[in-house]
C-alpha cells in the first residue's frame, strides 16, 4: 500500500532541515489549534453544565473563572478558538477562489496571524482585566 | 481501505464538504456565543437560564454539538492518517491508528450525549 507515488508526510527529523515557509507554520499551528479545542471542548461542556444547574452552581462557576488558574484556562481556551476561527475563516474564503496564488497565500497567513494575535491580546485583556 | 471505511463519508470530498458545512455553522454558533456574552451588559443565571431554555436556541446548540462532532472527526482522522503511518513508525502504526481513530470518536460521541443530556435537563 505504501508503493505507489504519492506524497507521503517525512519523518519528524526531516522536518528540521526542511525551510519553514510563514504559510506553512500558520497552517500547522491551525491544526494544532484544532486539537487543542479537542479538549477545550470538554472544560466548555463542563462549564455549561455549571452554568445551567443552579444558581449556586453558577456564581460557583464564575468564581472558578476568576481564579488565576481559571483565568489562564479561559484566555488559552478563547486564544486556541480565536486563532482556529480565522484561519479557518481564511480557508472559506480560499474556498471561493480568493487567495490561491502563492502571493496572496503569504498575504492571507500573514493576515491570519495579525487578525488572531489582535483577538488574542484583546482577550487576554478582557480576562485578566482587575 | 481501512482508513476508507473509517473516515466519516467514507468519500474523500464528502468528507470536504461535510468539513465545510459544519465550519459555518459553527462560526455562526461562536459569533452568536461571543456576541451574546460581550454585550450583555450583565449575564445573571436567570438570563442565562432563559437564553439555553429557548427554543431555537437548544436547536442551535445541539446543531453545534452535531457538527462540532462531524467537524472535529473529520479534523482528528486528517492528523491520524497524516502522521500515525507505517512509514513514520513501523507495522504497529496500524494498530495504533485505530485505537487513536476509537478515543477520538468515542470522546466526541461523549461530548455529544452530554450536551444534550446537559440542554434537556434544563427545567
Amino acid at each position: 500500500m505504501e508503493k505507489d507515488n504519492r506524497p507521503i508526510n517525512v519523518g519528524i527529523f526531516d522536518l528540521l532541515i526542511f525551510k519553514w515557509p510563514f504559510a506553512a507554520i500558520v497552517s500547522i499551528t491551525h491544526r494544532i489549534a484544532g486539537v487543542a479545542l479537542m479538549v477545550v471542548i470538554g472544560f466548555g461542556l463542563y462549564a455549561l453544565e455549571l452554568s445551567l444547574s443552579s444558581e449556586a452552581e453558577f456564581n460557583e462557576l464564575k468564581m472558578m473563572m476568576a481564579s488565576p488558574l481559571g483565568k489562564i484556562v479561559t484566555w488559552g481556551s478563547l486564544s486556541a478558538l480565536a486563532y482556529h476561527f480565522v484561519a479557518g475563516v481564511k480557508h472559506m474564503i480560499v474556498d471561493f477562489g480568493v487567495g490561491e496564488t502563492l502571493e496572496s497565500g503569504l498575504f492571507a497567513a500573514r493576515a491570519v496571524v495579525l487578525v488572531s494575535t489582535i483577538l488574542i491580546v484583546l482577550a487576554g485583556i478582557w480576562v485578566f482585566q482587575p | 481501505m481501512v482508513s476508507q471505511i473509517i473516515s466519516f463519508s467514507r468519500n474523500g470530498v464528502a468528507d470536504w464538504l461535510v468539513q465545510r458545512v459544519t465550519a459555518w455553522i459553527l462560526t455562526f454558533y461562536t459569533l452568536f456565543l461571543v456576541g451574546y456574552v460581550l454585550l450583555a451588559p450583565e449575564i445573571t443565571y436567570d438570563g442565562w437560564h432563559a437564553l439555553f431554555a429557548s427554543t431555537w436556541m437548544q436547536v442551535f446548540s445541539i446543531l453545534a454539538l452535531i457538527s462540532t462532532c462531524a467537524h472535529g472527526w473529520i479534523g482528528m482522522w486528517t492528523v491520524g492518517t497524516d502522521y500515525i503511518r507505517v512509514h513514520l513508525m513501523g507495522e504497529k502504526a496500524e494498530a495504533l491508528r485505530f485505537i487513536y481513530q476509537i478515543v477520538c470518536i468515542l470522546t466526541l460521541v461523549i461530548y455529544l450525549i452530554w450536551g444534550i443530556q446537559i440542554l434537556w435537563g434544563i427545567k
